[in-house]
């Protein structure tokens, strides 16, 4: 079975060290905030400018003053900084956030990602999204393995205009793990009762299938 | 110290000096720390043919979206626009222009246009639509692409209190851009919830110094919220 929305963030949370600066984007992403493994502690950065972004405000605590990347109002934790929009992509391009987690159209085997534009849509804008791949040690991108039609987003190459260019490490779809090795898609997990063939059904890039290919674990 | 005192009472006085064609760099993320009250001015004053730089551009009827009513933008450069109908309405019928930059580009471009650096290499951006036409250099192997810095004919600020000096400082997440845009206007009006006397700021806690801002004025603020998220109590 294709993993939920919620299976794929309780799966990206695994990928949380103690002590990761970690930047989640809009969607999926977000949602591993709500699963970070028991004895972990990350601290988010928000890339308007808050380092230890917390929960989302009680009614009394609402302040108009106090949002995410969202736009969304937010609260801050106990030893959160914040700070000016050079500053929080001062940390993001020095590569200082360990890891980043972002939704894409599509990915291809060279590590490259397509996330912002489709041509002949109104585009509205990249926001932090080309600075966050160029910037972070780790980039991860969860996204469905194909789109509602069957067809694979995982490609030899992008066809849609590029966010970044060799740049993710992985990505956590709703069937497989997998990992940009040497230039192809390496299997690293596959979801709970998907099988090996689906994958590679699915997958339109150079897929690399090793001998055992572990069951993906929450 | 009266040379050094920069709190005017008037927006008129704020904003004089705004001609037509002319740029103007404004603070804020989405409608988070922006200068209400001199954006009401600019469309009351009816300028046009403005470039606004902005990361973002308002929503309809509120921030920057309400120079978009009487088409006082020609240009925006931001990194964001997707909050606003008659954005879209006008970039696709021709009315306005808009020049998509990358949100640590666009702030790092305010910073360097405010310190004087005319343009810097980053990676951000490379190999997609953006880099198109950019300069091209590696560093230790990795290519980066050259981006020019950005100044203001006027920046357009919100900060939290300042002095009557122009040192500002800012609350929580309204600062955002608001630091950058104030040091790259050729002239830097500020709006502030509170305007304090020198000496009540304490100088190591100060955001902007003074050296920046032009004139100060103190506005009352509304403080939309864009999407409020609140989750019930425990």
């Amino acid at each position: 079975m294709a993993l939920t929305r919620e299976q794929i963030a309780q799966r990206v949370a695994r990928e949380f060290k103690d002590g990761d600066y970690v930047n989640l984007g809009i969607g999926i992403p977000t949602l591993a905030a709500n699963y970070v493994p028991d004895g972990i502690s990350v601290m988010l950065q928000s890339e308007n400018g808050l380092l230890g972004m917390g929960p989302y405000p009680t009614e009394a605590q609402v302040d108009a003053d106090m949002i995410n990347a969202g736009k969304e109002t937010v609260t801050a934790i106990t030893g959160s900084s914040i700070f000016s929009s050079a500053e929080s992509f001062a940390m993001i391009r020095g590569g200082h956030v360990d890891i980043t987690v972002l939704g894409a159209f599509e990915v291809d085997q060279h590590g490259n990602i397509a996330s912002w534009m489709i041509p002949g849509k109104l585009v509205k804008g990249m926001g932090g999204a080309m600075d966050l791949v160029a910037g972070a040690k780790n980039i991860i991108v969860t996204m469905t393995h194909a789109d509602k039609y069957g067809n694979s987003k995982l490609l030899p190459e992008c066809t849609l205009p590029l966010t970044g260019v060799n740049c993710i490490t992985r990505i956590i779809t709703d069937l497989a793990v997998l990992e940009i090795r040497d230039g192809a898609f390496y299997l690293a997990e596959h979801a709970p009762g998907v099988s090996i063939e689906e994958i590679k059904k699915k997958t339109a890039g150079k897929l690399i299938v090793p001998e055992h290919v572990p069951e993906m674990l929450f | 110290m009266s040379g050094f005192d920069k709190v005017v009472t008037s927006y008129e006085e704020a904003m004089a000096g705004l001609q037509d064609g002319m740029t103007v760099i404004a603070g804020g993320f989405g409608l988070c720390g922006i200068p209400e009250g001199l954006i009401a001015q600019i469309k009351r004053m009816g300028t046009r043919q403005l470039t606004v730089v902005s990361n973002n551009c308002g929503v309809d009827g509120f921030g920057l979206g309400v120079l978009l009513e009487d088409k006082q933008i020609k240009k925006m450069v931001s990194s964001y626009v997707g909050e606003n109908a008659l954005f879209e309405k006008q970039l696709l019928n021709g009315e306005l222009e808009v020049e998509l930059t990358p949100q640590g580009t666009l702030a790092e471009k305010m910073r360097a246009g405010g310190a004087g650096i005319p343009a810097f290499f980053t990676a951000t951006g490379y190999g997609t639509p953006v880099g198109d036409g950019k300069e091209v250099r590696e560093f230790n192997g990795r290519p980066y692409i050259l981006e020019e810095a950005i100044t203001g004919d006027f920046a357009i600020v919100k900060a939290w209190k300042a002095d009557r000096y122009g040192n500002c400082v800012y609350r929580h997440t309204a600062q955002n851009f608001n630091p950058m845009a104030a040091t790259a206007g050729k002239i830097t009006v500020v709006e502030v919830e509170e305007i304090v006397e020198p000496g009540e700021l304490d100088p190591s806690q100060i955001h902007t110094p003074g050296i920046y801002v032009n004139r100060v004025i103190r506005g009352t603020f509304e403080k939309r919220i864009e999407r409020l998220h609140v989750r019930e109590e425990a």
